[in-house]
């Protein structure tokens, strides 16, 4: 059971996956609520471009990265206050456009060395102390902006032009949390790889959703639940021998799963009447 | 009925001011050449069909549309460098019911821009919010999930938003669409009462008869500004032909003057009139 704990590159890698799926079980709320799911997936295909264009320009993978990805998503948000594109049709064509830069500049450039295959399906046991030391930076970041903007976001998420009209920064709002998004998929990417960002971003707070009413509770349980499958999916991993990045979208499809399957209980212990009062009311239901 | 009071003005300067607007989007004008004067602890309701721009004069006031020619003023200042607390009830149907927040937490949004580094709201802000919540009628559903309460009570717990902010002006957008009779009665002597507790109101309504014929006054809008007045000032077949473009027969009951919709076939199971 303690078995994988012995090696370095194991308790590195366990301690980045949980630590990425807190950070990004966090920010999911905002996104999912935003109906923007499709974003998290988009934007690590822009991001993508960027760190091959940070590699050939020979500039840091993180800022070049993170750079990249903070323009994309300001892109995406400029484009989404144009009444007449929507937020999925601007995901599509800014983070295509930026990830079709990136496999241009492969193609261009076939000297490269490097391979970027970790970069699009993940390599938890890559993860150097270095890359842990800027997960461990950005996750305290984050949490950080997101707790100082806790009431801006809330507002900001739920109705983004009547916030404005109360005198939230709105665009400001906006502003930091593409920043915010962009430095998540950056550190993620190394753990999770490109192609399964989305599910590390999505699944906690859907999850969270089905179990909650309470915008604060839900926060906090899709970090701990986005915690919790980063940590359960990698130590599974070691045990069944299978991609960490693939073990740990699965161990969160279970744990989505188990959620969806408790919400449905409750619905319907609800539904019978008396019998179901001291569950509670369900989530969603009415 | 209402107990609108008379359009008394205690100060000389108007709380808001529109002087030849024309506004809209996208470089089309939604209205053209708005004059409207709005007074300290006015009700007036605005008034016209769908698309006539109700809506669009309310967001002309928030800053939400493009201002092409003209000025607001609030208080004689340009209202964007006045920047003046303005309560916003926005139309129920707009709100995502979905999502997961209670009702304290929505109403506690309208004091979101006060303590701005501070991730919690402090003692005295939840006190204000719960007296007034206390005052809506809507205490005890704190912690209910918004789509859990009845039309009336979200239309509650959406104006408590609105009220917490302390606004020198309330706007709202169809407050009572969509609501039962009982409802949108409880609604309309709340917000008499908040009137008569000096907050200018500022509404939208398509309903003539149910809600307009009731307000102190009445502004008549389809594209610009057709009329202002009392209800039984508007209220004349000519004014309601221009504002709706048909013939619309007014009547009077018991003090009131009221529309009546033409006789047709439609309603009345077919049978020839």
């Amino acid at each position: 059971m303690f078995e994988p704990f012995q090696y370095e590159f194991f308790v590195r890698g366990l301690a980045a996956a949980t630590l990425v799926g807190g950070l990004c079980g966090l920010i999911g709320v905002y996104i999912v609520l935003r109906r923007m799911a499709y974003i998290g997936h988009g934007l690590s295909h822009a991001v993508f471009g960027g760190a091959v264009a940070s590699y050939v320009m020979s500039i840091n993978f993180y800022i070049g990265a993170s750079v990249w990805g903070f323009l994309s998503a300001l892109l995406i948000n400029m484009a989404t206050r144009k009444r007449k594109i929507g937020a999925d049709a601007a995901i599509g064509i800014v983070t295509t456009a930026s990830f079709a830069v990136g496999i241009a500049l492969i193609s261009r450039y076939k000297t490269f060395t490097r391979s970027f295959d970790a970069a699009l399906f993940g390599n938890i046991l890559g993860v150097s102390q270095g890359d842990l030391v800027a997960i461990i930076a950005v996750s305290a970041a984050v949490a950080a902006m997101l707790f100082v903007g806790y009431k801006y976001l809330l507002f900001t998420t739920f109705e983004p032009e009547v916030a404005g009209f109360y005198g939230v920064p709105t665009g400001w709002v906006d502003t930091a949390f593409a920043l915010v998004l962009a430095a998540t998929i950056v550190v993620s990417m190394q753990v999770l790889g490109v192609t399964l960002i989305a599910s590390a971003i999505v699944i906690p707070p859907v999850a969270a959703r089905l179990l909650t009413n309470d915008f604060g509770v839900m926060v906090a349980l899709s970090t701990i639940l986005g915690a919790f499958c980063g940590l359960g999916g990698i130590y599974l991993s070691y045990f069944i021998d299978v991609s960490s990045g693939a073990t740990v979208v699965l161990f969160s499809a279970v744990v989505f799963l188990a959620a969806f399957a408790y919400n449905t209980v409750r619905e319907r212990f609800l539904s019978e009447g008396a019998s179901g009062r001291w569950l509670g009311r369900a989530p969603g239901s009415q | 009925m209402l107990h609108p009071r008379p359009h008394e003005h205690l100060e000389r300067e108007p709380l808001l001011q529109l002087r030849g607007v024309s506004c809209g989007y996208g470089g089309r004008a939604a209205l053209r050449d708005v004059d409207l004067q709005i007074m300290r602890g006015d009700w007036v309701g605005l008034l016209g069909p769908s698309g006539s721009g109700k809506s669009t004069l309310l967001r002309c006031i928030l800053g939400a549309v493009d201002v092409y020619r003209g000025d607001v003023l609030f208080q004689g200042r340009p209202i964007a460098a006045a920047r003046p607390r303005i309560g916003y009830v926005p139309q129920l149907e707009t709100i995502d019911w979905q999502f997961p927040v209670t009702v304290e937490q929505v109403v506690m949004m309208g004091r979101t821009a006060e303590a701005r580094w501070l991730p919690w709201f402090s003692g005295a802000d939840r006190k204000l919010a719960h007296g007034l919540m206390d005052r809506l009628g809507i205490l005890r559903l704190a912690r209910r999930h918004i789509r859990e309460l009845s039309g009336g009570e979200q239309q509650r717990a959406f104006l408590a938003r609105a009220l917490v902010s302390g606004p020198k002006l309330l706007l709202l957008d169809e407050p009572t669409a969509g609501l039962d009779i009982t409802t949108r009665d409880e609604i309309l002597h709340l917000l008499d009462e908040l009137n008569h507790q000096d907050v200018t109101i500022l509404m939208t309504t398509h309903e003539i008869n149910a809600v307009a014929a009731h307000l102190p006054w009445v502004v008549c809008v389809n594209g610009r500004v057709l009329a202002e007045g009392t209800p039984s000032q508007v209220f004349t077949p000519e004014i309601l032909k221009l504002v709706y473009g048909g013939d619309i027969p007014v009547t009077t009951y018991q003090g009131m003057t009221l529309v009546a919709e033409q006789p047709h076939h439609f309603g009345r199971n077919g049978a020839d009139v």
